[in-house]
């Protein structure tokens, strides 16, 4: 027999470790786009040495476990004098591995921006910050959209992972109710819905951010 | 003294010798139409002028500027000299009132108010008012590359260099360029056209220069030019697209 109504008790658990995980995901998904957008922008358009060092980077990040990077950001720094916090660790480990992988996503939308923009922007004396920030940013993001949309969604899903450095989130919650009543059917199956619910929402943010950034879209 | 002046200049593309020496001087008010087969030069020798391409040897010289392809070199340029190029190259994501704005306000920081005059003024100048609040992408090839003269327009530009802008557009619609350039000549705006109107060339130009294998073949005239060519290479080429 499944008895939902034994995690009643727990919603406030629940609750307070749903909003840990919405909190951390708002965050490192603009802090891991932040950082995207500036190695890609290094990867293409930067000098030889500082291409290199983002590559490196990036490939280091997206050929490694995040567990292994998340225990290795909260167990292993400590012994080389970095003292992080649960939390703070998770922000680091999650923006830095959204950032490597969103690199890849935002500078294939770089590629795609034909030369001849560039090149319009130039000879009316743009300069390169301007040309970016006017001219290039938002068709480069316009073309990889839905799968920079997609990353940021796997990188939520990812931070369940967290909960193992005891932050307190959604899986956190999991894992204590279950652990406390036995209904790990009951409790997973909830938790299971919420990330789904979670990403719907995700995903209906960015449609909405999209329509207004890519509004050029319905003219054609 | 001219407002472009080339002098001996020299491009190679690695080993390929692209431009081999080229003197041109240009003076303020003329409609020079470059002429010449793929591959002699000729949009080269433009973006040369404006810095978009670097050169090896000689000096040009734009009113008064030294011409170097250093990045602000460019966006010093940009100032004097405009260019069209042959895909329109608007910016896909602004309209077309935006597209004029954007060098008004960021590069000249003009208010918007007065971006937004200089803008209406242009789109007017090219016959395209009505379209101020429409994307690119919702405009025939003829309307887009006239928003981008109206947008070149609005740096109020010494010098326009135009690379074959009605190459890439369906016959019926070259005209209404040509027809926005000519008005642009009369008001006495600088024009230098790489370009395969003759018509338009003969009509509207001062001065035809014909481009050989990256050298200055032959220059004047069109109307004399275009209807006596001197040498056989001229001859073969008018021969061949006339």
């Amino acid at each position: 027999m499944l008895y939902f109504s034994d995690l009643l008790p727990y919603s406030d658990l629940f609750f307070s470790g749903l909003m840990t995980t919405v909190e951390l995901t708002i965050l490192t998904t603009f802090l891991g786009i932040a950082l995207g957008t500036s190695c890609a922008t290094i990867k293409q358009y930067g000098h030889h040495l500082a291409k290199r060092l983002v590559t490196t980077y990036v490939e280091l990040i997206r050929n490694t476990p995040f567990i292994v990077q998340l225990f290795f950001i909260f167990f292993g720094l400590p012994s080389i004098g970095f003292k992080l916090s649960p939390w703070e660790a998770s922000v680091i480990a999650l923006t830095i591995n959204l950032g490597a992988y969103s690199t890849e996503i935002i500078r294939a939308g770089l590629n795609n921006i034909g030369k001849g923009q560039i090149e319009a922007a130039k000879v009316l004396g743009l300069n390169f910050r301007q040309m970016l920030v006017h001219v290039i940013f938002i068709p480069a993001f316009e073309k990889i959209y839905p799968a920079l949309t997609s990353q940021c969604v796997i990188v939520m899903l990812g931070s369940a992972v967290i909960s193992q450095i005891s932050v307190e989130d959604l899986t956190y919650a999991a894992n204590l109710v279950q652990s406390r009543n036995f209904r790990a059917f009951e409790s997973y199956f909830v938790t299971a819905f919420l990330y789904l619910g979670l990403s719907v929402l995700l995903r209906f943010a960015f449609n909405l951010l999209g329509k207004r950034l890519f509004a050029f879209r319905e003219a054609r | 003294m001219s407002l472009v002046d080339l002098h001996q200049v020299h491009k190679y593309y690695g080993d390929f010798h692209v431009l081999k020496g080229i003197d041109l001087s240009i003076n303020a008010g003329e409609v020079i139409s470059i002429i010449g087969k793929s591959g002699s030069g000729k949009s080269t020798l433009l973006r040369c002028i404006n810095g978009l391409e670097a050169y090896q040897k000689g000096g040009i010289v734009v009113d008064g500027n030294e011409v170097t392809s250093e990045d602000v070199q460019v966006r010093r340029l940009a100032l004097s000299v405009g260019m069209i190029f042959q895909n329109f190259n608007l910016f896909p994501h602004k309209t077309v009132g935006e597209n004029v704005m954007l060098a008004p306000t960021i590069v000249l920081k003009k208010s918007k108010a007065e971006a937004e005059k200089i803008a209406r003024n242009m789109l007017e100048k090219v016959g395209l008012a009505e379209k101020f609040d429409n994307y690119p992408d919702t405009l025939s090839g003829g309307q887009q590359q006239r928003v981008a003269i109206a947008r070149a327009l609005a740096m109020s530009p010494k010098v326009l260099l135009c690379d074959e802008i009605t190459s890439a557009l369906d016959p019926e619609l070259v005209g209404e360029v040509l027809k926005v350039l000519e008005t642009l000549a009369e008001e006495g705006i600088t024009l230098i056209l790489v370009t395969h109107e003759m018509n338009f060339a003969r009509e509207v130009g001062n001065r035809v220069v014909f481009m050989h294998q990256g050298k200055v073949w032959e220059e004047g005239d069109p109307k004399v030019l275009l209807t006596n060519p001197q040498t056989d290479e001229l001859k073969q080429f008018l021969g061949a697209v006339l």
